[in-house]
This record gives structure tokens, sequence and C-alpha cells, in this order.
């Protein structure tokens, strides 16, 4: 239907964004590539001698680089894993006829649109100090022994600090399906004598499926690459207790000065990252026909 | 005898969901009354919750000692700028996608999602040396071009779901009578297409605002936004709780206002459209 001329017209305007985000993905990509190969210090200047795949066996053989892998798949686990089930549960509860509602949801939403340092700070130290706390002030009031969050279990600590910002998130968008769900299907349900909870097995659930799937891959894309929660509290440790892949890479990379290794890694977290993603198009792009 | 049941039933769920909300909120609701004590009352056993001595040197002196506005003002001039720019560059693009769709334009939409997923760790450290050596590093412009690009797909994608409701029939209305392209975009589709952009807009303010890996590691004090501001407060001396809620609330304050009005526009706009 579009006419030759409104064609070229459209492709003259789409060329600036596409052609920014091709050079923004292209060029930073092509140079990690080439710095993976060479022997590039910051602190040792003069040529970078060329090495081959030999930063990628350091990098990958290297046994901080196995942990975080860990530590990241465990933080992307646990926090999806507690916003999902704590979402479906809460939006549930909003999906029924309660009191202010409206200013549940405010209360509600707040968390998510905090900004990452604040968050991590303010649950660092005015709830995780293992002396000044609130948490450690209710563990000695309940007479046990204060613990010490932050130092004895970083990484879960960092993923009730990362699920506090993202619990929202989900509960909102899965409010919002839920509240899409025909009446008429559930009274027709609720009729036929089916029970509460076959009602969400086989009619809620199912109508959810989309929103929960849309959420676990907007939650993955933002979690794969979790950052300033983990400088601002633990600095990845202790060791490497809590260091993820990327803060793995930015502290080879900003902190060693060893540009060739970091490199390496950037690569090897952008192939993983592809894997994930490869999956989560897919999905995203059957939702989008239906 | 039913409706009294129901009745008991919508306090008790109104309850359960009551407290789960101000559990969730608790920990901004404590940083907004810390900030208002004095340090010796943040750190009080048992916690002070409202009968304390209110006082507001706090926010004085969080701006006395660093300059507080100067890194609030970066964050507006880093999260408005690069805002406005992804939308001049994206509201071409949207709208070519939404009422031009080639059989390629699927295939551009999704390859503009599949650049939100390549990990910024990927490119940090080519874009950490060009910053370095361009003399970028902690400039604001520099950040502002960053975080155009990083939210750029966002928004093209929101922007092409906005506009991907407006009704063809009236473009092809207004070429019938003969306006030409320009007077298309000016007249007709532009009056339409303003909710969608200012929903856009908002959305990505939001995003840009609290955005905390480019800002973080290309920042450091004069161009520093809050995000890097607020990190310096973890290795502080002294007490500080009450100077880092004063801080903290300010940092917040803003973009907590504006997401209470973008709510609906969040679901749809995060989800690029899959929910809505």
């Amino acid at each position: 239907m579009a006419t030759f001329h409104t064609r070229s017209a459209a492709r003259l305007m789409m060329a600036p964004s596409v052609l920014l985000l091709f050079a923004w993905m292209i060029v930073p990509l092509a140079t990690t590539i080439y710095f993976s190969t060479l022997n590039y210090n910051l602190l040792s200047p003069g040529d970078h001698a060329f090495l081959g795949i030999t930063n990628y066996q350091y990098f990958l053989t290297d046994p901080a680089f196995f942990d975080a892998l860990i530590n990241t798949l465990l933080l992307v686990g646990g926090v999806l894993f507690i916003t999902i089930i704590g979402g479906i549960g809460f939006a549930l509860l909003l999906d029924q006829q309660i009191y202010g509602q409206g200013i549940v949801r405010i209360l509600a939403i707040a968390p998510f649109f905090v900004m990452p340092t604040v968050a991590a700070l303010v649950w660092k130290n005015m709830f995780m100090n293992p002396v000044n706390g609130l948490f450690a002030y209710f563990f000695r009031l309940a007479g046990m022994e204060p613990l010490d969050w932050l130092a004895s279990i970083p990484l879960f600590s960092i993923i009730i600090i990362v699920a506090w910002q993202w619990l929202p998130f989900a509960t909102l968008i899965l409010l919002t399906s839920l509240q899409s769900l025909d009446e008429e299907q559930k009274e027709a349900a609720e009729m036929d004598g089916a029970s509460a909870f076959s009602r969400f097995i086989y009619l809620t659930l199912p109508h959810m499926a989309r929103a929960i799937t849309v959420v676990i891959l907007i939650e993955t894309i933002f979690l794969l690459s979790v950052f300033a929660e983990i400088l601002v509290t633990t600095n990845g440790g202790p060791g490497t207790d809590s260091t993820n892949l990327t803060y793995l890479i930015y502290s080879q990379a900003l902190l060693q000065f060893d540009i060739g290794g970091a490199s390496a890694g950037g690569i090897v977290a952008v192939i993983l990252a592809n894997i994930v993603a490869i999956f989560l198009v897919r999905i995203v792009g059957k939702n989008l026909e239906a | 005898m039913a409706r009294r049941i129901t009745n008991r039933r919508k306090v008790v769920i109104s309850l359960i969901a009551w407290s789960i909300a101000l559990a969730l909120f608790f920990p901004i609701l404590w940083t907004f009354l810390t900030s208002f004590k004095t340090e010796g009352d943040a750190v009080a056993t048992p916690p002070q919750f409202l009968f304390f001595h209110w006082t507001t040197e706090n926010y004085i002196e969080v701006q006395a000692r660093s300059d507080y506005f100067l890194h609030f003002f970066n964050s507006v001039v880093i999260a408005v700028g690069s805002t406005l720019i992804g939308l001049a560059i994206a509201i071409p693009a949207a709208w070519a996608m939404a009422f031009a769709p080639t059989k390629r334009t699927k295939d551009i939409l999704m390859w503009m999602l599949s650049t939100k997923m390549m990990p910024p760790v990927g490119a940090l450290i080519p874009i950490y040396l060009i910053f370095r050596n361009m003399g970028l590093l902690d400039s604001r412009w520099g950040l502002v071009g960053v975080l155009t690009l990083i939210n750029l797909p966002i928004i093209v994608w929101m922007l092409y779901t906005y506009f991907k409701e407006i009704p063809g029939e009236i473009l092809e209305a207004a070429r019938m009578d003969g306006a030409s392209l320009m007077k298309e975009i000016v007249y007709v589709l532009t009056p339409m297409a303003v909710p969608g952009i200012a929903s856009t807009l908002l959305l990505n303010i939001i995003l840009a605002w609290n955005e905390a890996f480019w800002t973080l590691n290309l920042s450091t004090s004069e161009a520093a936004p809050l995000t890097t501001f607020i990190a310096s407060y973890s290795s502080p001396e002294g007490l500080f709780y009450a100077k880092l809620s004063a801080a903290s609330t300010m940092a917040i304050a803003p973009i907590l206002i504006l997401g209470w009005f973008s709510q609906k526009q969040l679901v749809r706009g995060l989800t690029f459209g899959a929910v809505k």
C-alpha cells in the first residue's frame, strides 16, 4: 500500500536510529574482541603483544570465573523466584476488593523507583548493619546474636535488596494481566463448581502465563547486569562470595587494569547473555503475533 | 448473612494487603524519617520512630559539605537530555515502522531489542578507553550520549506500540486530501501521538535517572549524577545515617512522584507493549 515515495522516506527516517544502534553494538564489540587477543595492561606501557586465545584460557580457568558464573545464576534465579512467587501472591491479593486500593498500589510500587545505589546503601546501613541496623535490633530483642548480613551471607543479602526493588515491578505487571481476565469466565467456572484452587490452576495461571514470561524476560535482562548493588555493599566480597560476572569483569578492567583479560571476560559475558537472549527473543516474538 | 461474610473477608484481605504494602514501603519511610533525626537519634536504641527531635540540619549540611545541587542538576541534565535526544532520533523511526511497515520491520524491532540484551560490561572497556582518550570521562555530555544510546531501543519500542494504535485510515484520508508528508506529521499525527510521546518521555526520564552502571563507571565528581554521588556514602567517616538519609530522600523524591504518575505507562512501556 505504501508508495515508493513513502517507503524511501520511511527508510530515511529509520536511518539515524538504526545506524546509531548498529554503531553502538558493533564498535565496542569489535574493539573488545580485538583487545581480548592482546597482552594489554594499562600499567605496562608500550606495545601490546598479540596473544591469541591466551586471555580466554586464563579467564575461563580462573576459579573466580566459575564462582562468578554460579553467583550470577544464583542472583538471577533467586530474585526471579522471589519476585515471581511473591508477585503472583501479592497480585492475586490486590485483585480482590480492598479498602484504599489506590494507596496500597502507590506504596507497593515505590521501591521500583528507588535508584540502586540508594536502595543498596539504605539496606546495608540502616537494616543490615550488625551494630546499628534495625535487623540487629530485632535480633537482640528476640535474644539472638545479631547477624552480620553482608559479611556472612553476602549473596543472599544482595538477593534480598535486589528482590525488594523488583517485587513491585513483577506485582504491577501480573496485576495488570489479572485485571484483564474475563469476569464471566471466572463466574462460569465458579458456577460449574470449580474450587478456588482449580480455578487458579486452570484459569488464572494460564491467563497470566504471558505476563509471567514477560516479567522473566525483562528481569533477566536487568538482573544479568546487577552492578551498583554489589559495588556499594560488598565490593564482590568477602573473597568472590558476592562477585557476579559483571562485577568480575569490571574489577579486572578498572581495578586491576588488565584490559586484555577483562575484554576476554566481556566477550564471554556477551556470549552467555546471547544464549539467554535467543530464547527470550523467541518468546517475545511469539507474544507479539498473538 | 452472606453479605457480612464478604465484608469480613474484605477487611481481612485489606489488612493483609496493607501490611505487605507497608512492609515494602517501610525502607523508604524509614529513610525519610531518619533524614530529620540528629545523627545520635538515627542510631539510638530502641529505634526512634516519631518522637525524636525533628531537625532539617542534615539537608543543610549535605548541601554545604558536598554541593548536593550540583549533582542534582547533573542528574536532571543527564536524564532529561538523554531522553529528549533519544525521542528526537526515535520518533521518526517509530513513525516509519508503525505507518510504513515493510517485511523487515519486525526483524528490525527485534534486532533493536536484542541490542538491549547485550551486557553493558561487554562494551565497558572500549567505551571507557574512548572516553578517557577523548577527555569525556566525568563529562555530562559523554553520559548524555551513552544513556541516549542505551535507552534508544526502549524509546523506539514504546513509541512504536503507541503509534501502532493510531488508526491508519486517518492518515490515508489526510493523504487523499493532498497533505504532504510533513503536513501529515505536523497536523495529523503529532496531536494524536502526544500522549504516547509524553508517557515515553516520563518513563525514560525515570530509567535514565536511576541508571547506575554507566553513570558509576564514567563519572567521578564534576559530572557525577546522584547515583554516583550517593555511592560515595559507601565508605564514609563517622556517623552518617541521617545525612545519608537526607541525601537519599532528595535523590528519590522527584522520581517517586513522577513514577506514581506513570504507573500505567510503566507496565506497557517496560513490557514492550506485551502486557497492557
